[in-house]
């Protein structure tokens, strides 16, 4: 884990998913799983995040939330989309109100497979996508703070 | 006078896992109003029952919540079940009523966790999530999944559990009661706790009846009303008794789930002992044809399915009514007149499942 140089953050939102993934997402932060010796913290405000876990297929209504969350984060920022919903619309794709996968709205990073997804996977989720923050940052310090 | 203002609360918002959206209209610090908007997680699931083979739906039943999830695709079986006339066998009864029970307990030990975190109360929060985990390793062992269970299926289910397995749970269920009981006791006693519920967001028994209010919502006003009473899958062979407190503030919401978790390790410790021998399926023949509501109670509250089917593998209809619908008007009641600062407590005691309430 020598990649870590900072504390990450991560913001969790729920966009149009069944709730069993964000469940498994808050399952992490607790006793038994643990995120947080890996230095990693959840908060509310998505100025403050790093990672951004998003579960669900994004219906109409919650697409504007989440591009809108994605827009404030600062950069680098890295999205990591839980469960299978999040990642092609899974049992809901034929819905609808569906768009079918996170990535129809934002740029996703890390995909997590499973549903519901289990907690060790999105633990390991979440350190694959460390690993990505700190290419980002590298990259961004090569151009002298900027993103592109 | 003072001047209006509007906070709007949501959708994204650290208290809450999942989005809802509120418009609270404040005097100072008091809410006036709240006004909410739901839809950020409509799928419109229901709809896909015109895709699905009605067996296979059970699975798509099943994830309209993640928390609720066994319950659902038990009530939407329960449905089916009535139309076509099919006898579950007794052991398929118990068993569900066994994983409903262990669902209800774990629903309501994240709830107690959440609303602990909510009061800034950390501790308590971990612990409450720490003894979930536990009721978990049972369900998976049983069911192979720790949220979403899949083991519910029309005519009975797909697992059965062996006997020396029901006798281990009954062990395991043993061991974590003193803790269990701990944990109520610190609910029901702690200064903290009592501090920041007792005589806050008060909704009397009168105004639960009028407004619909369900489940725990409805028994901590004092009303006399649990699905389970009805005695569907094994619950009328369990002597099942509703648990009610009289004063209607979020203390008493609390305290209602923290009790049921207990009298959920008993029903679960009687319909072991009362376990019958047998098949665990009934087969299923032909189509659905007819109309039913079938009715159960979730953690949350009653759940009701609507099904209607004409013969063909697809139904017409599938409505469900949700708990966490019907608990908005009484909630939108108790915030009226309450300080900002609770506003997150309060939204918390009718237990949202958005999930649900969306599909
Ligand atoms: S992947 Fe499955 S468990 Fe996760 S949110 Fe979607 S339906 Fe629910």
């Amino acid at each position: 884990m020598s990649y870590i140089t900072k504390s990450p953050w991560v913001i969790h939102y729920d966009g149009s998913s069944c709730n069993g993934c964000d469940i498994e997402v808050l399952a992490c932060l607790t006793p038994l799983y643990d995120l947080e010796r890996f230095g990693i913290v959840n908060t509310g405000n998505p100025k403050h995040a790093d990672v951004f876990l998003i579960t669900g297929g994004i219906n109409e209504q919650s697409r504007a939330v989440v591009k809108n969350t994605y827009d404030q984060m600062p950069d680098p920022k890295v999205v990591v989309a839980v469960g299978i919903c999040a990642a092609t619309g899974g049992v809901f794709r034929e819905c609808y109100n569906i768009m079918g996968g996170v990535n129809e709205v934002i740029p996703v990073d890390v995909y997590v497979p499973g549903c519901a997804a289990r907690p060790e996977s999105i633990i390991d989720g979440v350190v694959r996508a460390l690993g990505i923050l700190e290419e980002k940052r590298a990259k961004m310090a090569e151009n002298g703070g900027d993103k592109k | 006078m003072s001047n209006r203002i509007v906070v709007p609360f949501g959708p994204q918002h650290p208290v809450l896992p999942e989005p809802i959206h509120l418009d609270l209209v404040l005097e100072d610090e008091r809410v006036v109003e709240a006004i909410p908007t739901i839809g950020y997680i409509h799928r419109g699931l229901e709809k896909l029952v015109e895709k699905r083979d009605f067996k296979d739906y059970v699975l798509i039943a099943e994830r309209i919540c993640g928390i609720c999830s066994f319950t659902h695709s038990v009530t939407y079986c329960n449905a089916i079940e009535q139309i076509m006339g099919i006898e579950v066998p007794p052991r398929a009864q118990f068993i569900r009523t066994i994983w409903m029970e262990y669902s209800r307990m774990h629903s309501h030990l994240l709830w107690l966790g959440l609303t602990a975190d909510a009061m800034g109360f950390e501790n308590l929060f971990m612990n409450a999530w720490r003894l979930r985990e536990e009721i978990l390793d049972d369900m998976e062992a049983t069911t192979g999944g720790r949220v979403i269970q899949g083991s519910s299926k029309v005519g009975g289910i797909r697992l059965d559990i062996p006997d020396e397995k029901l006798g281990e749970m009954v062990d395991h269920l043993k061991a974590i009661r003193p803790r269990l009981e701990e944990s109520n006791r610190i609910f029901t006693h702690d200064q903290t706790v009592r501090h920041r519920m007792r005589g806050l967001g008060v909704l009397t028994k009168e105004e639960a009846w009028d407004l619909g209010a369900v489940g725990p919502v409805a028994r901590g006003s004092g009303c006399d009303m649990d699905v389970r009473s009805s005695g569907y899958s094994a619950y009328g062979e369990l002597g099942f008794k509703p648990i009610t407190l009289p004063h209607g503030d979020c203390l008493d919401r609390c305290l209602v789930r923290s009790q049921e978790v207990l009298a959920a390790v008993d029903l679960v410790e009687r319909a072991v002992a009362k376990m019958p021998d047998g098949p665990i399926e009934e087969k299923v023949k032909g189509n659905p044809d007819g109309e039913c509501f079938a009715f159960t109670e979730q953690p949350r509250g009653e759940c009701m399915h609507y099904v209607k089917a004409n013969g063909t593998k697809n139904l017409v209809r599938h409505r469900v009514r949700t708990p966490t619908l019907t608990n908005i008007p009484p909630l939108v009641k108790m915030l009226a007149g309450i300080e900002l600062a609770d506003v997150p407590v309060v939204v918390l005691t009718i237990d949202p499942c958005i999930g649900c309430a969306e599909r």
